[in-house]
């Protein structure tokens, strides 16, 4: 690495030329310009692109849905029912109710990101801790949190929730939670296995030798390491969180009626399949392209995340 | 004045069967002031008698001692004062995701320094690095560079002793020699006292005023390094050393 | 007589960000049956050159050259198809670490008895007895239980022993070795070399060594060049390495510690911009 800035870089606009210098001149500067070439990084990944515009595009309609919406998703029209595509104004069709199925996924995009979101932020989490704390730690409480782990690991979702359902009763929130709490366990065993190769590195033997605590180390030198391969996995796994909400939509433990969540509309369109079939495979397309969005999202953000180290 | 003191170090992995003794019976003594070095091929034993120092093994019996305090199984404040450690690898011993600026200034701040921009920045300038270096992250930096940077994070709390592990043999020879270099210096302005590890006889041998050669655990020798250049070495092992660092010489093809 | 090796204006180049980088800009030389030492710091384009000859340099590195001719035969017009007979079986190369340059799954002897196969055709009982008679040759004293081991069951030198065994099998003219010693104790290193050294003799062959180890090269070369920069800046006989010329030559020499030669600072190599812009000289014979 030259100690001079590169030489094609002084003929950049001047914020563009600050994000890219290699002599960053604070902490601030130091942290965007590493997050701008990520970006740049990311850019260059055409798929990746294409899966975070979707993302974006999803984000953007559910916040703007009451504006873009042309009807509203709750109103019913039984004269109307089950009408095919591109029908008196229905773009995609109505379903079992007369509702606008164009409707209901715009207000559906709300929800879904509400149970995306919620998940991402609580299993990831829980599990980070678990696995970083027993991957340093080792010994006695390495083994303890890795049982309780795998006790979480062995429930099923499904079983879950319905627990759940009888002790606090039906709703998305109970679903969500159901959800991460059997989320949780993989991110314990990648966060664990980061953790312990890690931890025989040198930089942390170096902070070590500082006399820093275990806990400064854990917070603040592996869990920043950790986080990328969590933030993969994350977005890979949102397709199964989507499903498996949408899976307890359909035992009625999720999403509740009217709600326009896509699982559930799906399987209530599955009574209709045969002869109509826009009302389930819509919104199993909408699920599709937001699943493949995440998938490609996460394999772009995994070689912009891979830490850069050794670069010679 | 003691610096470093070992008397009959020995140091274990496993136990039972699986049992591989790393060290045995290492006794040597390095005053304060001193250089001194470890020679020896790789599972000498070298690097783990730095590892027992610096409270990384786990299983070890014998005496070592510190400026005076002998010491037990944990490590204190104190000792990590005195005592500070440079890596081999300077692709591996810093932390990829902190800039250098957060590097040092933890380090300043885990030993309870409070003015810690002056410190940084005269640290940086100590060895050999402007302010423009500050805030770049490690791939940032050469192999060079990032070796500055750790000696900077060891020099930090003001240590007596200075545990060198190999600290050039993965930098380029140019870059070697700007290194030891800059040891050198620092050790002639701070009064330091180096341990220095490495399997380079000709890089000890600059280094250092006297060395041991380990050979499977055993300190096999004991000499200074006016004896090393003057070939004048008692132990079989070492002299073989001696002979294959002056370079390649055809010899009978032995079998292995 | 045709050298074995010709190399005219060999470029190579890769795209990045910030524009194309050329690490080997314009370097000549030709190998006859000779020790030839290709010495340079880490991006001076030494791996690349050797590697460039066995056109082991893919997409989207860019590999330029007038010509690169093996014993006057242009290997730049040959197809892949027709690259892939030369290499292993007229060109070999041994890398750094027979850890990584070794396949961890299969045994030792199956990857030997592989290289042998695919260039001879033979039974696989003459194959399996010509791969004992090499394990001999690199002075393995029990081939039959090597021959059934695995990598990871044998230390460096072992390892790097066989790597040589599976390159010399298939007898090729030229060895391309890339720091071949230089994950090796320094012990085991000179047993390494005399294998290399008897080998290359006895067969004929040329040898091309490329290693950051200015004194190692010195040692067991016959001729050395020196790159910086993706260029040759320094040819010479390697016994009157001591006596180069180029600033460069005696920066690297003069920045190493010496064992018999004690001096209180060692001298820090000022690189010279200037250098990268010299043209490269020519190491033809």
């Amino acid at each position: 690495m030259s100690d001079s800035p590169i030489a094609s870089h002084q003929n950049l606009p001047g914020w563009r030329a600050w994000l890219l210098t290699d002599t960053p001149t604070s902490r601030r500067h130091a942290k965007m310009a590493s997050l701008y070439q990520n970006w740049l990084q990311f850019q260059s990944n055409p798929m990746a692109m294409f899966g975070f515009l979707i993302l974006l595009a999803l984000v953007l309609i559910a916040a703007f849905a009451p504006l873009i919406s042309p009807y509203d998703p709750f109103v019913q029209e039984l004269g109307n029912r089950l009408k095919p595509p591109g029908v008196e104004g229905h773009i995609l069709g109505t379903d079992s109710l007369g509702r606008d199925v164009l409707s209901r996924l715009i207000y559906g995009a709300r929800i879904t990101l509400y149970i995306v979101t919620l998940v991402a932020i609580i299993a990831p989490l829980v599990g980070l801790f678990v696995g970083t704390v027993a991957g340093f730690a080792g010994g006695f409480i390495d083994v303890i949190l890795m049982r309780i782990t795998d006790i979480f690991l062995a429930f099923p979702r499904l079983v879950l929730a319905l627990a759940f359902v009888a002790a606090l009763g039906a709703g998305i929130e109970n679903a969500v939670l159901a959800i991460s709490l059997t989320a949780w366990p993989p991110y314990a065993r990648i966060a664990r296995a980061e953790t312990l190769t890690i931890r025989n590195s040198d930089y942390i033997h170096a902070v070590r030798l500082q006399g820093a605590g275990a806990m400064r180390i854990i917070t603040k030198h592996i869990w920043p390491l950790c986080i990328s391969s969590l933030i993969i996995r994350v977005t890979l796994d949102m397709a199964g969180i989507i499903l498996a909400a949408a899976g307890l939509g359909f035992l009625g433990l999720g999403a509740q009626p009217p709600s326009p969540e896509w699982g559930a509309m799906v399987s209530d369109g599955r009574k209709f399949i045969l002869d109509h079939w826009w009302v389930a495979t819509i919104p199993g397309i909408a699920i599709f392209i937001v699943s493949l969005a995440f998938n490609l999202l996460g394999d772009g953000l995994r070689d912009v995340l891979d830490p850069k180290e050794s670069g010679q | 004045m003691s610096g470093i003191v070992l008397k009959d170090l020995n140091v274990w992995f496993g136990n039972g069967l699986a049992r591989v003794d790393a060290v045995k019976n290492a006794s040597f003594s390095v005053p304060l002031g001193e250089s001194f070095g470890l020679v020896g091929e790789s599972g000498s034993g070298k690097s783990t008698i730095l590892r027992a120092i610096t409270g990384l093994a786990e299983t070890w019996s014998g005496f070592i001692e510190i400026d005076g305090n002998s010491l037990g199984r944990k490590r204190d404040e104190q000792f990590y004062k005195t005592v500070q450690m440079v890596f081999q690898d300077p692709y591996a011993s810093l932390h990829p995701r902190h800039t250098i600026d957060q590097v040092l200034s933890e380090t300043l701040s885990l030993h309870g320094f409070s003015d810690i921009e002056a410190r940084i920045e005269k640290l940086l300038q100590d060895v050999g690095l402007g302010p423009a270096f500050r805030f770049r992250y490690p791939h940032q930096l050469s192999g060079g560079q990032r070796q500055r940077v750790a000696i900077a994070r060891a020099l930090a709390p003001e240590p007596q002793i200075l545990l060198l592990d190999e600290p050039t043999s993965a930098l380029d020879v140019s870059v070697q020699a700007e290194i030891l270099n800059l040891l050198t210096d620092l050790r002639a302005k701070r009064g330091l006292t180096f341990l220095m590890v490495s399997h380079d006889l000709s890089v000890v041998s600059h280094m250092c005023s006297r060395m041991a050669v380990m050979q499977n655990g055993n300190i096999v020798e004991l000499l200074s390094v006016e004896d090393m250049r003057a070939q004048k070495a008692n132990h079989a092992y070492t002299q073989h050393l001696l002979k294959s660092s002056l370079g390649y010489t055809p010899s009978e093809t032995t079998s292995g | 007589m045709t050298n074995l090796l010709d190399v005219e204006d060999l470029w190579v180049r890769f795209p990045t960000r910030s524009g194309m980088f050329d690490a080997v800009r314009g370097v000549s030389f030709s190998l006859g049956k000779e020790r030839l030492g290709i010495v340079g710091e880490s991006g001076s384009g030494k791996s690349m050159t050797g590697r460039a000859i066995l056109r082991l340099i893919r997409r989207p590195g860019q590999v330029e050259a007038t010509r690169i001719a093996l014993e006057g035969r242009d290997l730049m017009t040959l197809s892949e198809k027709e690259m892939r007979a030369v290499r292993g079986y007229q060109i070999s190369m041994i890398m750094q670490d027979p850890k990584f340059s070794l396949n961890p799954v299969l045994k030792v002897g199956d990857q030997i008895m592989e290289a042998y196969q695919i260039h001879t055709k033979g039974s696989a009982k003459e194959a399996r007895q010509k791969t004992l008679d090499m394990l001999e040759a690199v002075a393995i004293r029990d081939p039959e239980r090597v021959f059934d081991a695995y990598p990871h069951e044998m230390s460096g030198g072992m390892g790097q022993r066989v790597m040589i065994a599976m390159m010399m099998i298939p007898d090729p003219k030229i060895l391309i070795a890339d720091e071949p010693t230089s994950a090796l104790d320094v012990s085991v290193q000179t047993q390494v070399l005399d294998i290399m050294d008897k080998l290359v003799r006895d067969r004929g062959m040329g040898l091309i060594f490329v290693s950051h180890d200015l004194n190692l090269v010195a040692s067991f070369c016959d001729r050395v060049l020196i790159m910086y920069g993706g260029r040759i800046v320094e040819v010479c006989d390697a016994d009157k390495l001591h006596d180069a010329k180029h600033p460069y030559t005696r920066g690297l020499l003069n920045s190493l510690p010496r064992l018999d030669e004690p001096r209180p600072k060692l001298d820090v190599l000022t690189r010279d911009p200037a250098w990268r812009d010299e043209p490269s000289v020519s190491g033809a014979l």
